[in-house]
């Protein structure tokens, strides 16, 4: 059986690195994820840096730490590598990776939904009033 | 002649405050929450202030987005402790409550929110 491989997911990759980790050193780390990304036939989607922020509890003796937040499109073969390289890469102190394909996609559908719903809008309108005079 | 008076005033002295409580009862019961706090002993303290119905602020306010990054939002439904507030408190409906806990413990693991039992 034939699998095709699956490459078409959106994964939001959030990683924190060391407070005192200069902005040209993380250029470097960003254009080597960047890389390792498109060397697997992924797509870096956004980059998004979120800056420093303080932490809600202290992760290897850091108070604060510069957020980063990498928006990829790829398999689950890349996200592995990636996390791989986020793990033994020195200044990232903590990474989280979540899928976001599917809840984007719910998200659509209840927009396309409610869209749909607004256009027969003056109907339940209606009703609703005539129900009000007959009360009254 | 006893026996009879005694007869028919009973019934009718049950019947007339079988009614009234009912009757009261019916009229201050809101349609909405049928069953009311502490049950037919606590009328009496239910009549005195009046519980505004809980809601869910994601139905409501129609946000369907629960998002690990807002944290501001999670944030509302977060304790002073770390501790996710249970839904009978913050009145958000199931659906909602399951995707806002998933939101705050994966905030939780990126260091957004605090851990609950870590007093800091």
């Amino acid at each position: 059986m034939a699998r095709t491989y699956e490459v078409n997911r959106v994964y939001e990759l959030m990683f924190i690195v060391r407070p005192d980790m200069v902005e040209e050193e993380q250029d470097k780390l960003i254009s080597t994820l960047e890389s390792a990304v498109s060397s697997s036939g992924g797509k870096v989607k956004s980059m998004e840096r979120m800056g420093k922020r303080r932490l809600a509890y202290t992760v290897r003796r850091f108070h604060d730490g510069i957020y980063i937040l990498l928006t990829v499109e790829g398999g689950g073969a890349l996200i592995h590598e990636l996390e791989r390289r986020l793990r033994v890469t020195e200044p990232v102190i903590k990474f989280l990776t979540v899928r976001i394909d599917e809840e984007q996609k719910r998200l659509d559908k209840i927009k396309k939904l409610r869209e749909a719903r607004r256009k027969p809008a003056p109907a339940p309108a209606e009703t609703g009033g005539e129900t009000a005079a007959v009360t009254a | 002649m006893a026996d009879e008076t005694t007869a028919t005033s009973a019934p009718a002295g049950h019947s007339s405050g079988g009614d009234r409580p009912s009757g009261g009862d019916r009229g201050e019961r809101r349609p909405p929450r049928p069953g009311g706090p502490g049950g037919p002993g606590g009328r009496e303290g239910g009549r005195k202030y009046f519980r505004r119905k809980k809601v869910c602020k994601f139905c409501v306010e129609k946000i369907e987005a629960i998002n690990y990054k807002d944290v501001r939002l999670l944030a509302q439904f977060v304790a002073e402790s770390g501790k996710i507030v249970p839904r009978r408190l913050t009145g958000v409906c199931t659906p909602h409550q399951r995707r806002l806990s998933c939101a705050i413990k994966q905030a939780r693991n990126i260091a957004l929110l605090p851990f609950a039992g870590r007093a800091s």
